[in-house]
């Protein structure tokens, strides 16, 4: 008899086998985290069922087993391992598995070279994504796989973290997509993630093989890998239970007495030490005496029955809850709603609406404003007044509480709100990114997975006595960090308080990044319903050491603030639509591509009643028609149609091809003047998009890289399908020296992308692929040096011809620079003229590519300004003296634009910052220290491959508010 | 300076207790810093941009932890950092540092940078010339202790000889230096034969051990803080580490000043200044081979120079930031040695790893099919848990390919010298003269 154990970060699982490999018994059930108890439970169980008293084989695998193993002395097989070994037992045609479990995704390669691959620090799409998406959904994982049958169309889902498909997700739902696409969608980017993730440069052909829990149980996420991989996978028999088989299958060491087996758990398992802080709070006295003084901080709700008269309404459409308030003359509240944002935003308002007017026909709305997500399309749908973002709306909410209020802090479902406040002008604003993400959506999430409501989960903390001290990551690392705490002992109280602490350290050190209490302010409120728990509330006093204002509408604080706004900009009477019209209310949405640029946006055509209809998704005004008089001047547009103004011209010497991606966005003019000199035709691969980048997926190897290197593998399989037999693309350490900074390097993944590429895409082999090491820096020597390397393929190339292309193509870099530079100047001198403010968009050359840039320069231009760029300041730009060494070309510009907008009160930067850029986590703070330095605001744009730019939006509205603000008040 | 307490984190832990020596004998007090536990990381997250890279942020945390802890006198300390060039954004740290200091509003305390490619030019911590010798003398003595150390303490039969042989140096090299000895020629040789000599009497048994190699970003890949004692956890799981030197990448540093010159065009002089230093150092490293070579039957350092060959077939060396073509060079010649078993440990999103490290894994497994690599990501968030499981699938694998080999190598007869990649499992013979 062997047994096998398999204990995920979920579920557990059994499985006994006979002598002859039967299975006699198995079993899975989710473990609650209680490992060591339901271990126990299930061996017993296994003990009266098969009648076993004499001595067993027994081995334990499993993510969570480890700690298990350790401590009842039973053999631990790794998971990865055990399956290959029970699949080569079960399945020895298998070629390649596919195993996603609770909270990690593995491929294991068994032919041609063995070769296991687990998911690496990053972690989306694994069964935990799964769930938290179908949270998100309110709708079981069983209930999802059932929509997504009928999808009409995919979305596209940023696959790399659960945080940022939440935030692709939520928008679609807001806006009104179907659920089934959405569900779909959700499968795909699980799909997507596991390619990208694990196969890194292996394709994945022959025969497949599914399992684990979400394969077993999701046929539609099964459809989803056979129609990405082209191919038909089996899900075998017992697929949830391999792990548990190979475990079995392993356990040949000496035979152990389960008995004593299940005595060692019971007494071992909660040995150990975990990292703790102190208590929330000593004794309840203390407890008493926080909640007294927090429930001083009152807005007073009077009865409507005994109100008749004006009355104005603000709405916070939320991303994870709707909330409602109706506040009369004197701002108290007389009616408030606070619901979950069930993807339906436009049905909860209708209820509410018609709920209101129902009950109060003697009380009239003078006026409305909506904030939040879902903002647009209630403003649409109901015609409200006013439309504000979500920083203003706070603002104004707390100011009613405190005055003199310097500092908010807003923690939501899911997003982070910080904003300093300065001369009463919302002065700098931090808003969570990626991998800050512990917001209340992470605390939710942790509750429902260890079967507890939020509330009661949160409250479990309160006299916790030993706090997990989680740190401050993301929720995927959040959970081994339990997991681990777990295995030492801690329990659901400790870590109850340890993950409300750990939500108020994330926002304190990784979106706020404060190093102590006085860099926030004296005045601070904090709001928001992750507040509502007073676990998180006292985490953060405790954390900041200072005493904070909560209000007692915490989690209506932005409704109440869009009321008042509505109040005090009341123009007697509301657009919003009246309880007749909310008869006739009629809601329904379609999908849609608008294909009026390359960037293909998936629109959500919302129609309602009267033929009134609300398009979103769209990244640009262009879908919508609109016109406002102001031209939109971005230089980002004026640069890419500069660079694609460099045709191909047929030449002697056939065709050699350049890859449009990192440091070729500025060197196009050169090496494109340099080879159609040589006589080349110079074919540059085509404009990214997803599908480009989908096509080069395959061949990535490390996943944390940034988005625009990804992107380069794209390029080059474009590139080979246009049969071009050479490609160059040159490693560069060095760039050419602008005189701005100490060096003039490259970063180290633009310099030497290009090995990797050939270490990489295997078809590069095939044709010539130039990728030596080339530097412009030293025009001389690159002279030399590229002639040997072009006379080495063909023997008719001169150095007296590279010499003179080489003139040319320096001219012709110098020429664009000069075009760049002039066009900038001409739009800031537009922009004087015309009283308009202007945004150095700050980044990278490369960041010029709609594909990286998510189209946020023109949305920059929708708000009414001239977007520039560093290189297009042209020759004005002064040399900075930093405090970090300025030694890359790039970056070195960036100081200097920094620097040079000192003395211009109309312009402002904006940094895009590219995630996993490693170089930006020091640019960024020394920009943010140079533009404070001047007054001026530091506003840092993460991208990744995310579509949604909704957080980007707040962010953009909420500075261009604060530059009118501060405009008004001087 | 003298009279300040100069605070050095830790990183090789042999090679740090030696540089601490001679830093005395010029009169100034020293201290590594070996504080660990969850406030060094603590103070690292509030003081430096947590996307800054791991070591940094331990690194600054540990210096921060270390200045709050009460321990010293704040106007009588200083902090002693390394300065490296390049394109790397680990050539930021010093400033880094000083950037935290200030927001504690500890700017007064001063930051030293130690920058041996610039002779204290940048205006950094002033290396004298001779003391620069010294530094290299000690690093030939901890490259041996290390290499020696990892290669007999799985395998030793009384628990803790190991240790007493490496601590029994540390102590005698001490002596010798305060007595202005051990850093000539001869005295190094002499030194290093019987250092090997003590090694190769310690007992140990025969054992068949898979063997892992370990590279990555430099810190990571020594510091125990950094990599969460990753060697400690392979030799309880019964391996046996090889950690390439130190000399190996103060070679790579000067080699790349040729190879830039090579590349790009430049100085002939600085080029030829960078050949003499190498020529310096490669004299340092064979002594460390001969002496292995002569004295016992351990596995010696390979010559730079063969790194440097080693390293073409898989990527070129103009690929210099960070730890670059080194890096790629050390994980084939750890399997060509029969280190098989490869972990490349970075800090989470390294730059130059991307490249280097996980950049190139396809290729060398294309080259050398057996290899069995396993790239770990260090980071405040990542846990030990789940680095130590991916460890243990690699050691599942390295363990199956042992056995598969052993059978093979079960028939043949033992051949103590290990030639080429084919016969990549010596098997252990026991020479306790």
């Amino acid at each position: 008899m062997r047994i096998g154990l398999d204990v995920g970060s979920t579920t557990l699982k059994a499985v006994v086998l006979d002598n002859d490999d039967n299975i006699v018994f198995k079993s899975y059930e989710r473990h609650y985290s209680k490992i060591a108890e339901k271990t126990v439970e299930l061996l017993k169980r296994i003990i009266e069922e098969l009648n076993i008293d004499d001595y067993v084989n027994i081995s334990v695998s499993g993510s969570a087993g480890m700690g298990l193993a350790e401590s009842s002395k039973i053999p631990f097989v790794q998971e990865v391992y055990a399956t290959r070994v029970a699949v080569g037992k079960f399945i020895p045609q298998a070629d390649i598995v596919i195993e996603l479990g609770g909270e990690d995704a593995k491929i294991l390669f068994l032919t041609n070279g063995l070769e296991v691959r687990m998911n690496g620090s990053c972690a989306g799409g694994t069964g935990a994504f799964i769930d938290q998406m179908s949270t998100l959904l309110n709708i079981s994982p069983d209930e999802m796989n059932e929509l997504a049958k009928s999808h009409e169309k995919i979305y596209t889902i940023a696959s790399r973290c659960g945080v940022f498909a939440k935030s692709d997700v939520q928008p679609l739902l807001n806006q009104g997509a179907k659920k089934e696409d959405v569900a779909a969608s959700i499968f795909y980017a699980v799909v997507n993630q596991t390619i990208a993730g694990l196969a890194q440069g292996r394709e994945l052909k022959g025969n497949m093989v599914y399992l684990g829990g979400p394969l077993t149980f999701l046929s539609e996420l099964r459809k989803s890998f056979d129609k990405s991989l082209n191919t038909r996978g089996i899900c075998p028999e017992n697929s949830l239970y391999y792990v548990a088989l190979g475990a079995a299958l392993m356990s040949q060491e000496e035979a152990q007495n389960l008995k004593s087996v299940i005595y060692r758990i019971e007494n071992n398992s909660y040995k150990g030490e975990f990292i703790s802080s102190s208590p929330l709070f000593a004794n309840q006295e203390e407890y008493k005496e926080f909640i007294h003084r927090h429930n001083s901080e009152r807005v007073l709700y009077k009865d409507p029955d005994e109100y008749n008269g004006s009355a104005y309404l603000g709405v916070d459409a939320g991303s994870t809850t709707v909330k409602a308030t109706i506040i009369d003359e004197d701002e108290n509240i007389i009616y408030s709603k606070y619901l979950p944002n069930s993807g339906n935003p436009v049905s909860i308002i209708k209820d509410f609406l018609i709920g209101f007017y129902d009950k109060y026909p003697n009380i009239t709305i003078k006026s409305s404003a909506v904030t939040g997500y879902g903002e647009e399309i209630i403003k649409n749908a109901f015609q409200i007044d006013y439309g504000i973002v979500e920083t203003i709306a706070h603002f104004t909410a707390a100011k009613k509480f405190k005055p003199d209020v310097d500092f908010i802090i807003d923690i939501g479902g899911q997003d982070i709100k910080c904003f300093k406040i300065k001369n009463g002008v919302i002065d700098n604003i931090f808003l969570n990114e990626a991998c800050s993400s512990g917001c209340g959506s992470f605390l939710q999430t942790f509750a429902g997975a260890l079967n507890y409501s939020i509330e009661d989960f949160a409250n479990l903390g309160l006299f916790a006595s030993k706090p997990v001290d989680l740190g401050s990551r993301c929720t995927v690392f959040m959970n081994s960090s339990v997991k681990q705490a777990q295995k030492y002992g801690a329990t659901i109280e400790d870590i109850s308080a340890g993950l409300s602490s750990s939500v108020v350290k994330n926002a304190l050190y990784k979106v706020i990044r404060a190093a102590s209490a006085d860099e926030l302010g004296e005045n601070i409120v904090v709001q928001g319903g992750t507040f509502l728990n007073d676990a998180v509330l006292r985490s953060f006093e405790m954390e900041i050491g200072r005493n904070v204002i909560r209000p007692n509408i915490a989690g209506l604080m932005g409704a109440y603030g869009a009321a008042i706004y509505s109040k005090n900009r009341s123009k007697g009477e509301s657009t919003i639509l009246n309880k007749e019209a909310l008869e006739s209310f009629y809601h329904e949405t379609s999908a849609s591509h608008c294909g009026l640029c390359s960037n293909n946006c998936s629109l959500t055509i919302n129609t309602f009643d009267n033929n009134r209809k609300f398009i979103s998704g769209n990244k640009c005004e262009r879908p919508l028609a609109k016109k406002n008089g102001v031209k939109q001047l971005s230089i980002y547009d004026y640069k890419l149609k500069l660079l694609d103004s460099y045709k191909p011209v047929k030449g002697p010497r056939g065709k050699i091809g350049l890859p449009m991606a990192l440091n070729m966005y500025e060197l196009l003019p050169f090496w494109y003047r340099f080879f159609t000199e040589l006589g080349f035709e110079v074919v540059k691969s085509p404009k990214s998009n997803r599908d480009l980048y989908l096509k080069g997926q395959y061949t990535i190897p490390s996943d944390t890289v940034c988005y625009p290197a990804k992107l380069v593998h794209g390029h080059i399989e474009s590139l080979l399908e246009e049969n071009v037999d050479t490609i160059f693309y040159p490693c560069m350490s060095y760039n050419l020296d602008e005189g701005l900074g100490d060096n003039h390097y490259n970063c180290p993944v633009v310099a030497y992308y290009p090995e990797l590429i050939a270490a990489n895409v295997e078809k590069v082999q095939s044709i010539n692929f130039i990728y030596d090491y080339l530097g412009l820096h030293r025009p001389k020597d690159f002279i030399k040096k590229i002639h040997g390397i072009l006379a080495n393929l063909y023997d008719d190339i001169s150095l007296e011809e590279v010499k003179k292309a080489t003139d040319k193509a320096f001219e012709e870099y110098n020429l664009y620079m000069e075009k760049v530079a002039n066009m900038g100047k001409h739009y800031i001198e537009y922009a004087n003229k015309n009283n308009l403010p202007i945004i150095i968009l700050a980044g990278r050359p490369y960041h010029v590519d709609p594909e990286i840039n998510n189209g946020i320069d023109k949305l920059i231009c929708q708000l009414g300004a001239v977007v520039i760029s560093e290189d297009s300041i042209g020759d004005n730009l002064p040399q900075v003296e930093t405090n970090v060494l300025n030694q890359w070309t790039y970056h070195a510009r960036l100081y200097s634009a920094a620097k040079y907008i000192e003395d211009k009160p109309n312009m402002n930067l904006v940094q895009l910052v590219s995630f996993g850029c490693g170089l930006d986590a020091i640019t960024s703070d020394e920009v943010m220290e140079i533009l404070e330095s001047e007054d001026k605001i530091y506003t840092q744009l993460k991208i990744d491959e995310i579509t949604n730019l909704g957080a980007v939006k707040i962010r953009l509205r909420s500075l261009m508010e604060a530059l009118n603000q501060g405009r008004e008040s001087k | 300076m003298k009279d300040y307490t100069i605070l050095i984190p830790d990183m090789c832990s042999i090679h740090f207790t030696l540089f601490k020596y001679i830093f005395e004998e010029y009169g100034y007090k020293v201290e590594i810093l070996k504080n660990e536990g969850p406030s060094v990381v603590e103070e690292g997250l509030k003081y430096v941009h947590n996307d800054t890279c791991y070591p940094a942020l331990l690194v600054i945390g540990q210096m921060i932890d270390a200045l709050k802890s009460g321990k010293y006198d704040l106007n009588k300390v200083a902090l002693m950092m390394t300065q490296t060039g390049g394109g790397c954004r680990a050539s930021n740290y010093v400033y880094l540092i000083k950037k935290a200091l200030k927001k504690l509003n500890y700017d007064h305390i001063p930051v030293l940078a130690l920058d041996l490619g610039s002779l204290g030019r940048r205006g950094g911590f002033r290396l004298t010339l001779p003391m620069i010798t010294k530094l290299l003398v000690a690093v030939t003595y901890g490259d041996a202790l290390m290499l020696l150390n990892n290669q007999v303490l799985p395998y030793e039969v009384n628990k803790g000889e190991t240790q007493s042989v490496v601590d029994y140096w540390l102590e005698l090299l001490g002596k010798q230096f305060r007595a202005k000895k051990g850093y000539l020629k001869g005295e190094i040789k002499r030194n290093l034969q019987r250092i090997v000599q003590s090694f190769e009497k310690i007992p140990r048994l025969y054992e068949v051990k898979p063997k892992v190699g370990i590279v990555g970003e430099i810190y990571v890949k020594y510091s125990k803080l950094g990599n969460n004692h990753l060697e400690d956890f392979l030799v309880k799981e019964g391996c046996e580490v090889m950690v390439p030197g130190l000399m190996g990448f103060l070679m790579y540093s000067v080699n790349n000043r040729i190879e830039d010159v090579d590349i790009y065009g430049g100085s002939k002089i600085i080029r030829n200044a960078a050949a003499l230093i190498l020529k310096y150092l490669n004299m340092y490293e064979e002594m460390i081979i001969k002496a292995v070579k002569k004295f016992s039957s351990f596995k010696a350092p390979s010559p730079f120079p063969h790194l440097k060959s080693l390293a073409e077939e898989v990527i070129s060396r103009g690929c210099k930031m960070g730890e670059g073509w080194l890096l790629t060079a050390e994980i084939v010649d750890l399997i060509r040695s029969g280190y098989e078993n490869v972990v490349c440990a970075q800090p989470f999103g390294c730059l130059p790893n991307h490249i280097v490290g996980k950049g190139m894994i396809r290729k060398i497994k294309s080259i050398y099919p057996r290899a069995n690599i396993v790239p770990i990501d260090y980071d405040p968030g990542a846990t030990k848990v789940n680095q130590e499981n991916r460890l243990k699938l690699m050691l599942a694998v390295a363990r199956e390919n042992l056995g598969t080999e052993f059978n093979i190598l079960g028939e043949m007869k033992k051949s103590p010298e290990s030639k080429g990649y084919l016969s990549k499992l010596e098997l252990k013979t026991e020479k306790s003269k």
